[in-house]
């Protein structure tokens, strides 16, 4: 356990700036707070008083939800800013429209923006604490926190396992801070999908980049599935959707090459038949609902940490 | 003022600690004993087990981690990391025995009982530590106490060290920031 070091970060911006100890700092804070959600009353007081603000300027269901449920856990109160019917849509820039939601006096603003690095540059401009819920093609952190947080609690450690995360790797900010966070951790990450969409520069982060599937499936004990995003496919970087599945889908020939205790993960929402196959996904070496669940307790002790850092009025 | 008590006096103390809630409580009742982690954990530890071997024989244990209902979030610096909470027994309608180390301000009793609130509706709770220090800021007062020590400075700190955390079992009142 991470006994020795404190959290003195006031945002959450990704997983690049973090160091491995404050990583398992945070993951060894969501397996205390899980224990919140087995009680009759799923609820305790630390953030009372305190508003959160979920901003998200992108469709989002799932951590949109993850995080209101989350803040609510902690007895903050919840706010839901959509772009849908806003002055976003009147042509209001994103800095104004934050710092107008900011002028309401909110503690924490969690926002989701298509532009990269949305997060860091309200971070500069605002009081609050900030929260990246997802930054265009950059950084997604507290889904790479649940992802490492599930896979710790598959296999008791991450340090030495081998993960293959396989599909757009290019344009996944999700690919992006799994990456920082298995690799501070210790684990071998091999990013696989076609040339087009997994640049060899990855390999100066410390990946390995393989572009046949076939090669890699035997000897990982993680497999990460991404969402073919279907907005994309008509792009001249992606092969049709049959030649996808064919040669980066996790098919049912392919899983049975896998490694018996193989662990398959996706982020979800799931092209079921395009990048995985149904029965793979519900089966019993899926830790895909184990993620949604996980999803929780990451994300209350990402509100927590980053309120009682800014209340220590640290940086 | 007494500022040092060895393994031989810390023995003392938990014993008579034990005795005398042995005669507050039936022995064929059930006791749920909860401790403040994590010095206040290892003394109902130790008190558990010593009941028992009086013929305490329906002991529930618990631990509770109250940095989640604490009332400083913004007053003092950064947290140690946030431990879970275990109260494997139903705490309901029975009698509950809350314990800690050193009482001081009242502050994390009050967190401890706004915690146990949310698990449940015990018949009684009452409260047992080593130290009362004095100094608190609530009214909140120690049904069964080892040691009182009176005087001590604010700026000091009563440390209580146990084999099973530290090594070896001592009590030592110090000033703040010295170790």
């Amino acid at each position: 356990m991470s006994e020795e070091i404190r959290w003195t970060r006031k945002h959450l911006l990704g997983l690049e700036e973090l160091s491995a100890d404050e990583i398992r700092f945070v993951l060894d804070t969501a397996q205390s707070l899980k224990e919140v959600s087995t009680r009759s009353i799923k609820k305790v007081p630390a953030l009372r008083g305190r508003v959160v603000v979920n901003a998200f300027f992108e469709d989002s269901t799932r951590t949109r939800n993850s995080f209101s449920l989350a803040a609510q856990r902690l007895s903050a109160d919840v706010i839901e800013f959509t772009e849908r019917g806003s002055s976003v849509s009147k042509g209001e820039t994103l800095v104004d429209t934050a710092r107008t939601i900011e002028a309401m006096g909110i503690d924490i603003l969690v926002v989701r923006h298509s532009a990269a690095g949305a997060a860091q540059l309200l971070s500069r401009t605002l009081k609050c604490s900030i929260v990246n819920g997802g930054d265009g093609a950059h950084e997604h952190p507290t889904q790479g926190l649940l992802d490492l947080y599930t896979i710790r609690e598959r296999f008791g450690k991450i340090a030495g396992l081998k993960i293959a995360i396989v599909g757009d790797i290019g344009n996944s900010r999700v690919a992006r801070s799994d990456l920082w966070g298995m690799t501070k951790l210790g684990a071998e990450v091999i990013l696989v999908g076609p040339p087009t969409l997994v640049s060899k520069s990855f390999e100066q982060l410390g990946a390995r980049v393989e572009y046949d599937f076939d090669k890699v499936v035997g000897e990982v004990d993680v497999i990460y599935m991404l969402r073919v995003q279907n907005e994309r496919m008509k792009s001249a970087q992606f092969p049709t959707v049959r030649e996808f599945t064919k040669l980066y889908g996790l098919t049912w020939d392919r899983f049975q090459r896998c490694k018996k205790d193989v662990f398959i993960m996706h982020p979800g929402p799931m092209n079921r038949g395009v990048e995985i196959q149904s029965d793979i996904a519900d089966g019993n070496q899926s830790g895909i609902l184990k993620q949604v669940e996980n999803g929780l307790a990451v994300r209350m002790a990402v509100l927590y940490l980053v309120s009682q850092a800014a209340g220590a009025n640290s940086v | 003022m007494r500022t040092a008590y060895d393994t031989s006096d810390v023995k003392r103390l938990i014993d008579d600690l034990t005795s005398r809630i042995a005669r507050a409580f039936t022995p064929e009742e059930t006791l749920n004993i909860v401790g403040i982690r994590t010095r206040g954990e290892t003394l109902a530890q130790r008190l558990s087990a010593s009941l028992q071997s009086q013929g305490f024989q329906k002991i529930g244990r618990g631990v509770l981690d109250i940095t989640l209902y604490r009332d400083d979030l913004s007053e003092i610096g950064p947290r140690p990391l946030v431990k879970p909470t275990h109260l494997d027994v139903s705490i309901d309608d029975a009698p509950l025995l809350l314990v800690d180390d050193v009482l001081f301000t009242g502050r994390s009793i009050r967190a401890a009982l706004d915690a146990l609130s949310d698990f449940g509706r015990p018949s009684a709770i009452r409260l047992a530590v080593l130290i009362d220090r004095g100094g608190r800021e609530l009214p909140i007062q120690a049904d069964f106490v080892a040691l009182t020590l009176k005087d001590v400075p604010k700026d000091h700190r009563v440390n209580v060290r146990l084999l099973e955390n530290d090594g070896k079992d001592e009590i030592i009142v110090e000033p703040r920031g010295a170790q």
